[in-house]
C-alpha cells in the first residue's frame, strides 16, 4: 500500500493527468472560440428539455402504438465491427517485423476495444502488448478506455496490467491515444501515441506518428528502467488502392532512454535504431 | 488539373467513365430484350410502365440487374427499376395489392400522400410490415392531386430499386397545361450492398470522399493569397474537426447516378415536337443523393413543388434533396437538349436527353468545381452581415412594436433564439449553431453565384387557396437536426431515435416547427401524415411542403396541422441519416 503513494507511481499519473487536462483545455478552448465568435453578444443560449413535447408517451406507450416490442430498432441500436491493421511491416535489412493491429465491436457510444501490437524477429514472436478494453464515448471525439493490458516477452517476465485511457481526435485532426497502467506490485506505465494524416493526394498519404513510453519503475527482467523508456518517430507514405488496403514504405526512429538505454548499454544493445519498413495498411 | 483529378480518383476496379457513365443498357436484366428492341423508336425508352385505375397489383421480388458490368440483385416492384408509374386520379378511392415475394418482411409508403395511419406504410410506426408470402391491401381515398412517388420503408430496400413515381391527376381537370409529360426519376445506384456501404462509413466517415483537400490546395492557396491567408482558411476548419468537402456521405465511388433507371451512358431520352410545352415530373428517388438539376439552353419554370401547385417560377437550376418533387414546364424550340442532374459533391451525374426524335443527343457540360463549405455553413448568421442587419432591424423592430405597442401573440412570428437540447452536449453532437441563418434565399454551397438563376425556397408561392389556414400557431416544437461525422451518427437534439420519444399533437391545432440545422449537411426533412406549410423568418407563408431541405446552419419554420390521428414517421429522407437515428416519431391524439 505504502507504494502506491510512491513517486514511482506518482510520476506516470500524473503526466497522464497533465496530458488529459491539456487536451481538454484544448479541446474547451476550440470550442470556446467557436462559440464566442458564433454567439456574439447574445445571451446563453437557453436549455431545452429534448422529452419536453412527447406528453409522457413513449415510442412504445401511448396511443396508437402497435404494442408489444417495439419493432424498428436502427442502425443507433445495431452493433458494429472493424478490424484496422494500422501497422503490419517488415523491415527486410535486421529480418524484424511489427503489427499493430485493432478490432472492436459494438454501438456508436460503447465498444469492446482490443489492441494487438507486437514485435517479430526471425519468425518469432519477440514481444507482444494486447489491451482489451472497454471504449465509451465520453465527448464528441474522444472515449475513455478501460480494461487490461496484457504483455508477453519471450525473453523476459509477461506482465499484466489495469489499463485507463483516453482515445480520440485532437483538434487539428491529431489522433492521440493515451494509456495509463496499473500493474502488479506498484507497477505503473504509460504510453502515448499521436498520429497524423497529410494528404498529398486523394490517394497518396504522408503520416508522421511519434510514441513514447514511461515507466513507474525498474523492469531489470524486460529490460526497462524507471521513467521514460523509449520514444520512436516514424515517417510513412502509402498509397491507398481502395480507402481500405494501403501498400506504405518508411522510417521508424527509436530510441531507448533514460535508465532503460543504460541497462541496454549495460547489456551491450543497441540503444538508438532506424528502421526502413514496408508494409501494409487495411482495415475491413 | 482536371485530368490529374480524373486519374487520381479513378479507382483499379473500373475505368473513371465507365464509374461515372454506367452500362449504355444497364438496367433490369430480364427487361433487356425489350429496351434493346425499344431502342430504335420507342420514345419510352427506361420509362417505367404506367398502371392506372382504382385497383392495382404490386409484387415485390428480387430481380437480377447489371448497371456496371457487375450482375447484383435489386428488390424491385413488378420487376422494373424505377418501379411502376401509377397514375390515380384525385377523389378515387384505390385498392393497391402488394404482394411480397421477398424472404424479408417489406412496405410501400405513398410519399407525400394524406391518408388514414394505417395505410402509410412505416413497418413499427403504421402497421407490422409485410411479410414474406403476404398479401397487403391499401386502400385510401385520394384527397390531392399532383407528382408524388413511393417507395419501401423497410430497411435499405428503397435504394437497392422500390421506388416509383406516383401521379394523382386532379379531378377537375389539369390546371397546368401541357403537350407532352414526362416523369424524370433520379436515383442512385451502388453494386455495395447497402449495409456494408453504412458500416465502411461507421469506420471512416470520409471513405467515400475522393474530393479532400490535399497538399496542392495548399500550395496553390499559399501562393494566391500567402501562407497566412492558407492557414487561416484552414483554421477554423482544422480546429473543430470539420470537412470542407464533407458535401456528400456517398459519391460516385459506390454509386451510379439514374435517370428513369437509365445510367448516363444510358441516356434515358424524352420526346417533343417543337413549340410544345412539355412538362417534366423531377422526383428524386435517391437513397442518398441530393441533385442539382438543369437543362442548358432552357429555362426551367417551377410549377409544382411537393405536388401542390405553385405560382410559375423561371430558373436555369434548381437543387432538389431525397423525397423532394418539382414540376418543371419548358418549351424547347431546338433539337436536343441535356437533363443533366449533378450530385452536390460534384463527384458525378445523372443525366439524359430530351428531343425531337429519337437518338439524337446534346453536349453534357462538365461537372461544377468541388466548393468548400463556407462561414455560414458552419456558423449561420455570423458572416452574413447584410442578413443579420436584416434581421435584427427587421424583426427586433417588428418583435418591439408588436410586443411593447400591441401586445399581440408572439407566436405570430417564429423565434429567432438558439435554444439547444440538453442532449446536444454530449459524444452525439460535433457541432452547435449559436447564431443560426433564417434567410431562405440561398441556394446552398456549390450553386452560390454560379452565373445561372438558382431556385432557392424563397421564391415559392403556394398558389391562392392552398395555405388558407391563417390561424396564429398555438405553440411552437424546436428541434435540432445533429449528428458526429467523425462517429458517423445522425440524430435530433442529439438522440437517435432509439433513445427518443414521440412528439406529441394534438388532432386540427395548428403549429409551428422550428428545425435548425447544427450539422454542416443539408437535410430533407419528411413529415408522414400532414403538410408543412414553410413560411418566413417574418412569419409569412409561403410554400406547401412534405420534404423541407434545411441547410447547414439554417434555422427554418413551417406550420402545420395534423388532420389525421395516429403514429407517424417524422426524418430525414438520406436514407443513411435516417437509419443513424435522424428519425422521429409523431403521436397525433
Amino acid at each position: 500500500m505504502k507504494q502506491l503513494i510512491n513517486v514511482d507511481v506518482i510520476k506516470p499519473l500524473a503526466v497522464v493527468a497533465v496530458f488529459a487536462m491539456s487536451t481538454s483545455s484544448l479541446l474547451a478552448r476550440a470550442e470556446m472560440d467557436h462559440s464566442k465568435m458564433a454567439q456574439a453578444k447574445t445571451d446563453q443560449p437557453e436549455i431545452r428539455d429534448p422529452h419536453a413535447y412527447s406528453d409522457g408517451y413513449t415510442l412504445e406507450k401511448g396511443p396508437y402504438a402497435l404494442g408489444g416490442p417495439r419493432q424498428i430498432k436502427l442502425a443507433d441500436e445495431h452493433k458494429f465491427w472493424a478490424i484496422q491493421g494500422d501497422r503490419v511491416e517488415y523491415d527486410s535489412d535486421n529480418d524484424t517485423g511489427v503489427f499493430d493491429v485493432r478490432g472492436w465491436y459494438g454501438s456508436t457510444y460503447d465498444r469492446l476495444y482490443v489492441k494487438f501490437e507486437g514485435d517479430v524477429a526471425s519468425g518469432r514472436l519477440e514481444e507482444s502488448q494486447a489491451d482489451i478494453l472497454w471504449s465509451h464515448a465520453y465527448s464528441a471525439y474522444f472515449d475513455t478506455q478501460l480494461g487490461i493490458r496484457l504483455d508477453q516477452y519471450d525473453e523476459g517476465v509477461d506482465r499484466q496490467w489495469l489499463a485507463i485511457g483516453l482515445q480520440g481526435l485532437a483538434p487539428y485532426w491529431f489522433e492521440l491515444d493515451m494509456t495509463a497502467y496499473i500493474g502488479e506490485s506498484g507497477r505503473t506505465a504509460l504510453s502515448l501515441e499521436a498520429e497524423y494524416e497529410i494528404l498529398l493526394s486523394q490517394q497518396w498519404v504522408l503520416q508522421p506518428r511519434a510514441e513514447v513510453s514511461l515507466y513507474g519503475q525498474d523492469d531489470i527482467e524486460n529490460g526497462l528502467g524507471d521513467g521514460f523508456s523509449d520514444v520512436a518517430f516514424g515517417l510513412r507514405v502509402r498509397y491507398e488502392m481502395t480507402r481500405q488496403f494501403a501498400p506504405y514504405v518508411g522510417v521508424e526512429w527509436t530510441s531507448k532512454l533514460g535508465q532503460t538505454a543504460d541497462i541496454a548499454r549495460a547489456a551491450n544493445e543497441s540503444v538508438r535504431d532506424t528502421r526502413y519498413v514496408a508494409g501494409i495498411k487495411f482495415w475491413f | 488539373m482536371k485530368q490529374d483529378e480524373s486519374a487520381l480518383i479513378s479507382r483499379p476496379r473500373l475505368s473513371r467513365r465507365l464509374f461515372v457513365k454506367g452500362l449504355a443498357a444497364g438496367g433490369v436484366l430480364s427487361a433487356m430484350p425489350r429496351l434493346l428492341s425499344a431502342n430504335t423508336n420507342d420514345t419510352r425508352l427506361g420509362s417505367a410502365p404506367v398502371l392506372s385505375g382504382k385497383v392495382i397489383t404490386l409484387v415485390i421480388a428480387e430481380t437480377p440487374v447489371n448497371f456496371t458490368g457487375v450482375a447484383r440483385m435489386a428488390t424491385t416492384i413488378n420487376g422494373s427499376i424505377p418501379a411502376p408509374t401509377l397514375r390515380l386520379r384525385e377523389g378515387d378511392e384505390v385498392t393497391i395489392r402488394v404482394i411480397n415475394r421477398l424472404s424479408v418482411s417489406t412496405s410501400i409508403h405513398w410519399h407525400g400522400i394524406i391518408l388514414p395511419y394505417q395505410m402509410d406504410g412505416v413497418p413499427g410506426i403504421s402497421f407490422r410490415g409485410i411479410a414474406p408470402g403476404e398479401t397487403f391491401e391499401y386502400r385510401f381515398t385520394l384527397k390531392q392531386s399532383g407528382t408524388y412517388w413511393y417507395h419501401s420503408h423497410t430497411g435499405f430496400q428503397e435504394m437497392t430499386g422500390m421506388y416509383g413515381a406516383l401521379i394523382v391527376e386532379p379531378r377537375e381537370g389539369e390546371s397546368i397545361q401541357a403537350d407532352q409529360d414526362h416523369v424524370i426519376q433520379l436515383s442512385d445506384w451502388t453494386d455495395e450492398s447497402p449495409m456494408s456501404a453504412f458500416s465502411k462509413l461507421k469506420v471512416q466517415s470520409d471513405v467515400y470522399n475522393f474530393n479532400q483537400p490535399v497538399v496542392g490546395d495548399f500550395l496553390r492557396d499559399a501562393s494566391t493569397i500567402g501562407l497566412k491567408g492558407a492557414f487561416e482558411k484552414r483554421k477554423m476548419w482544422n480546429q473543430m474537426r470539420m470537412n470542407p468537402t464533407d458535401l456528400a456521405d456517398l459519391s460516385a465511388t459506390t454509386f451510379t447516378y439514374l435517370m428513369n433507371g437509365m445510367t448516363p451512358a444510358g441516356n434515358w431520352s424524352g420526346l417533343f415536337n417543337k413549340g410544345e410545352r412539355v412538362r417534366l415530373r423531377f422526383i428524386n428517388g435517391s437513397s442518398n443523393s441530393f441533385y442539382d438539376v438543369r437543362i442548358p439552353g432552357l429555362s426551367l419554370s417551377i410549377v409544382q413543388a411537393d405536388g401542390q401547385n405553385v405560382k410559375p417560377v423561371s430558373v436555369d437550376e434548381f437543387r432538389f434533396g431525397p423525397g423532394e418533387t418539382y414540376d418543371v414546364i419548358v418549351e424547347p424550340e431546338g433539337d436536343a437538349y441535356t437533363i443533366f442532374a449533378q450530385s452536390m459533391d460534384r463527384s458525378g451525374y445523372a443525366s439524359g436527353t430530351l428531343s425531337v426524335r429519337p437518338g439524337l443527343v446534346a453536349p453534357v457540360p462538365e461537372l461544377d468545381p468541388v466548393e468548400w463549405l463556407t462561414m455560414t455553413d458552419m456558423m449561420g448568421a455570423m458572416d452574413h452581415s447584410a442578413m443579420k442587419g436584416m434581421d435584427h432591424s427587421a424583426m427586433k423592430g417588428m418583435d418591439h412594436s408588436t410586443m411593447k405597442g400591441m401586445q399581440t401573440n408572439p407566436l405570430e412570428v417564429p423565434s429567432q433564439t438558439a435554444r439547444h437540447a440538453s442532449t446536444e452536449y454530449g459524444p452525439s453532437v460535433d457541432m452547435r449553431v449559436d447564431t443560426p441563418r433564417t434567410n431562405l434565399d440561398d441556394p446552398g454551397i456549390g450553386l452560390r453565384n454560379n452565373g445561372r438563376r438558382v431556385l432557392t425556397q424563397a421564391d415559392l408561392r403556394s398558389i391562392h387557396g392552398v395555405l388558407d389556414d391563417d390561424r396564429v400557431p398555438t405553440r411552437e416544437i424546436e428541434l435540432h437536426l445533429t449528428g458526429n461525422m467523425e462517429r458517423y451518427s445522425w440524430s435530433i437534439d442529439g438522440l437517435e431515435f432509439g433513445k427518443s420519444t414521440p412528439v406529441s399533437m394534438r388532432q386540427g391545432e395548428r403549429i409551428r416547427i422550428i428545425l435548425q440545422n447544427d450539422t454542416m449537411m443539408t437535410h430533407p426533412m419528411h413529415l408522414h401524415g400532414m403538410w408543412s406549410d414553410l413560411e418566413s423568418a417574418e412569419g409569412e407563408l409561403l410554400v406547401r411542403r412534405h420534404t423541407l431541405s434545411v441547410q447547414p446552419a439554417q434555422r427554418i419554420s413551417f406550420l402545420t396541422t395534423p388532420h389525421d390521428v395516429g403514429r407517424w414517421a417524422w426524418h430525414c429522407h438520406l436514407l443513411f441519416h435516417m437509419d443513424a437515428g435522424m428519425f422521429r416519431e409523431v403521436v397525433v391524439s
